[in-house]
């Protein structure tokens, strides 16, 4: 019983035949005159057009990356290394590592640097978000979905608010938990950059992308070669663009999926382990959130433990956040909505994903009430 | 039998897991994550090192058990860094190792097993656990160079019960040479001697971030009141330590006394670090109490000398050195663990 798709998800099928020809067939450097070379750069630039069709975006405003985290980087960095002389970051206190950590580096090498708090259901006001640029403000990043939690940030408010606030500021959303249920349009989310994952929506691990709208003008993290109109130098990962894409497409499709029947799934693992377990307190609110997180709260239970027998039973579920040995540790996502550590050391988080099944989350929700019982 | 065991990611635990599973148990392995830095990073020098973390997760995946990093930072930090700092801020000689098995290992995975839904817990220390007369005794380990009995002398008769120490009836030898005929990993690894937080072996330094209270100046005196000199703080003192002490005198002199209220560290000759009689505290007796004469160990590789227990009091036969206030002192009758305590305070 697979409960953690927000970690990763199997990759669809289709994305694993479409790179099947990579490697051998078409296994060219896309940066190259003659036709070995020639028919991966098509295919990279085939995949670019239909990356952009999904987004609303225009082929030129893609730049494929290494995943998420690399995309995060770039749309941080390259804002305030950019020759724009403002140097500024405006983040939110529940964002994934890949701006936190981002930000605070920026932070430690003197640039102004501002972190918005959250309220108790994780969210960040556009009022207190914009309130918080200033004149030296080169980006705002405010994810669309928590990883942690599933709530989803109202992006597209937030971002006209800090253009009313001040034009010239840019918006990044890091998008990688909302692709799989969120319909995603840049124009309409009113976004100047956004960041996707492959392998959290079946497409493979190592791939993803940064779309940066024409016009803006990012420092690249990575100089060398060129390559991605020189803001992301590297030989191409044509397979791994090639296999995003086709992810793109399938999860773009099942979209309608997710939010009824995955998220019917996830409403009746939530109802079921409520009817034994009365004192589980959701952390992931009650509106405004995404179909496939679920993170509760088990007063009295260690999460270390309780994951632990969960795996033994054949659950697979996380705390959200661990450290690189796998430990479970404090979750920064569940403080700043005002847990203290020790309720945090009680929450596990449930995420489904498209081959979940209703048999699967039944059997997963009886195991896990059997668990806490135990625990007790 | 389902046995959770803690791997350290060293040759001992790593072949306690695998004689375990050898002997078709069901065995899990788990990792504590005990100590990180101010920044949250992993410790890279010492034991519970990441490459260690690193080590435990493939030994494990090669014996194909289910394998977990716990965090038990929060009682770790209270169970013995806390107290690490708070002795040596009050003129005591701690031992972290001893304060981490009873803290940590025994208290939060031993006395937790059945939330771990296992029977035992398993360690790679160099002890035996073995029947004799009926009952369960504490032993010390095949191996004498080796044996760990001393740091578990706190263990009690219900927690023996659901221990086992499955490398305590071989040699370290024999512990390698199993290892390398299994192809584990470890089995040439070197052996940490260090306290795992402290890096380099620097305590010192180490307290003077972590307890800079300590390090208030104090006067360095003789035992008849005169005033040698001043030192830094008395947490950079031990009884019985003889280097470092900044005082140029012609014969040998040794910290004779510390005393924490006025920061006054006293110098003597090495015949005033006689100690005859201490008092004890947290005393626990594997099998009941002892009566009579028992042999008493009060350094992990110290031997053992004849001593006898009065209630919470312990007198030598002969006078001790380098005795202090905050060390572990086991007793043993033979190879016997009989029990252990906490030395509170010393007098010749």
């Amino acid at each position: 019983m697979y409960l953690d798709h927000a970690a990763t998800t199997p990759m669809r099928p289709e994305a694993v035949a479409a790179m099947e020809p990579f490697a051998f067939e078409v296994f060219g450097n896309s940066s190259g005159i003659h036709s070995v070379s020639r028919s991966a750069k098509n295919a990279l630039e085939e995949a670019r057009e239909r990356a952009a069709a999904i987004l609303g975006a225009r082929p030129i405003e893609i730049v494929f990356t290494s995943g998420g985290t690399e995309a995060d980087n770039l749309a941080l960095k390259g804002s305030v290394f950019n020759p724009s002389p403002r140097r500024g970051v405006v983040t939110v206190a529940t964002e994934h590592e890949a701006v936190l950590e981002t930000a605070d580096f920026l932070k430690r090498i003197g640039m102004p640097t501002a972190v918005v708090g959250v309220d108790s259901d994780g969210r960040a006001g556009p009022d207190r978000v914009a309130g918080a640029v200033t004149p030296e403000t080169a980006v705002v990043s405010v994810m669309l979905v928590n990883n942690e939690t599933g709530t989803v940030q109202p992006v597209g408010e937030i971002a006209r608010a800090v253009k009313e606030a001040d034009p010239e500021v840019l918006v990044h959303t890091d998008a990688v938990q909302g692709f799989n249920c969120l319909d995603i349009d840049v124009a309409e989310l009113g976004v100047d950059l956004l960041a996707l994952s492959g392998h959290k929506f079946g497409g493979p691990k190592g791939s993803g992308l940064l779309y940066v709208r024409e016009g803006v003008d990012l420092e690249p993290v990575q100089h060398g070669g060129g390559q991605e109109l020189g803001r992301r130098s590297g030989t191409h990962d044509v397979a791994g663009a090639v296999g995003l894409v086709a992810a793109m497409e399938v999860a773009a499709a099942d979209r309608h999926r997710f939010r009824d029947e995955i998220g019917g799934m996830r409403d009746r693992f939530l109802e079921l382990l409520k009817d034994r377990l009365h004192d589980t307190v959701p952390n992931t609110p009650a509106q405004g959130r995404s179909p496939h997180h679920l993170n509760l709260r088990f007063p009295g239970v260690s999460n270390q433990i309780l994951l632990m027998r969960l795996d033994q039973s054949g659950v697979c579920a996380s705390a959200g956040s661990a450290c690189q040995s796998g430990a479970a540790t404090v979750s920064h996502v569940l403080e700043s909505m005002g847990l203290h550590p020790d309720e945090a050391r009680e929450c596990v988080r449930f995420t489904l994903g498209w081959t979940s099944t209703e048999e699967e989350t039944e059997l997963a929700a009886k195991t896990v009430v059997e668990l806490v019982e135990e625990l007790r | 039998m389902r046995a959770l065991v803690a791997m350290s990611g060293g040759v001992d635990s790593s072949v306690a897991a695998a004689l375990m599973k050898d002997r078709g148990h069901d065995v899990i392995g788990v990792t504590l994550k005990m100590w990180a830095g101010p920044g949250g990073e992993a410790p890279t020098a010492g034991c519970c090192t990441v490459s260690d973390a690193e080590d435990a997760r493939r030994v494990a995946a090669q014996l194909d058990i289910p394998y977990y990093v716990l965090d038990y930072t929060d009682e770790f930090a209270t169970g013995v860094i806390d107290r690490f700092v708070g002795a040596y801020a009050t003129g005591r000689t701690p031992n972290p190792c001893i304060e981490c098995n009873r803290t940590v290992k025994f208290d939060a995975l031993l006395g937790g097993l059945d939330d771990f839904d296992c029977d035992v817990l398993v360690t790679g220390h160099h002890a035996r656990i073995a029947e004799r007369d009926g009952a369960l005794r504490l032993v010390r380990g095949a191996d004498r160079e080796k044996d760990q009995s001393y740091v578990l002398s706190m263990l009690t008769l219900s927690q023996l019960a659901r221990l086992v120490f499955p490398v305590g009836e071989l040699t370290k030898g024999q512990v390698r040479a199993v290892a390398a005929e299994m192809g584990l990993r470890t089995a040439h690894k070197a052996e940490s001697m260090e306290i795992c937080f402290v890096r380099s072996g620097d305590y010192r330094s180490f307290l003077r971030q972590n307890a800079p209270d300590a390090f208030a100046p104090g006067p360095l005196i003789a035992e008849d009141g005169t005033r040698l000199g001043e030192h830094e703080g008395i947490a950079g003192f031990t009884i019985g330590q003889r280097r470092g002490i900044g005082v140029a005198v012609g014969e040998p002199r040794y910290v004779v006394g510390i005393v924490p209220a006025t920061a006054t560290v006293v110098i003597g000759t090495k015949d005033r670090l006689g100690v005859s009689r201490v008092e004890l505290s947290r005393l626990t007796w594997v099998n009941g109490p002892a009566e009579g004469e028992v042999a008493a160990q009060y350094r992990a590789h110290g031997e053992p000398v004849a001593a006898t227990v009065t209630g919470s009091s312990a007198v030598f036969a002969r006078p001790q050195e380098a005795v202090a206030p905050g060390q572990t002192i086991a007793f043993y009758r033979g190879d016997e663990v009989l029990g252990g305590a906490l030395i509170e305070s010393t007098a010749a």
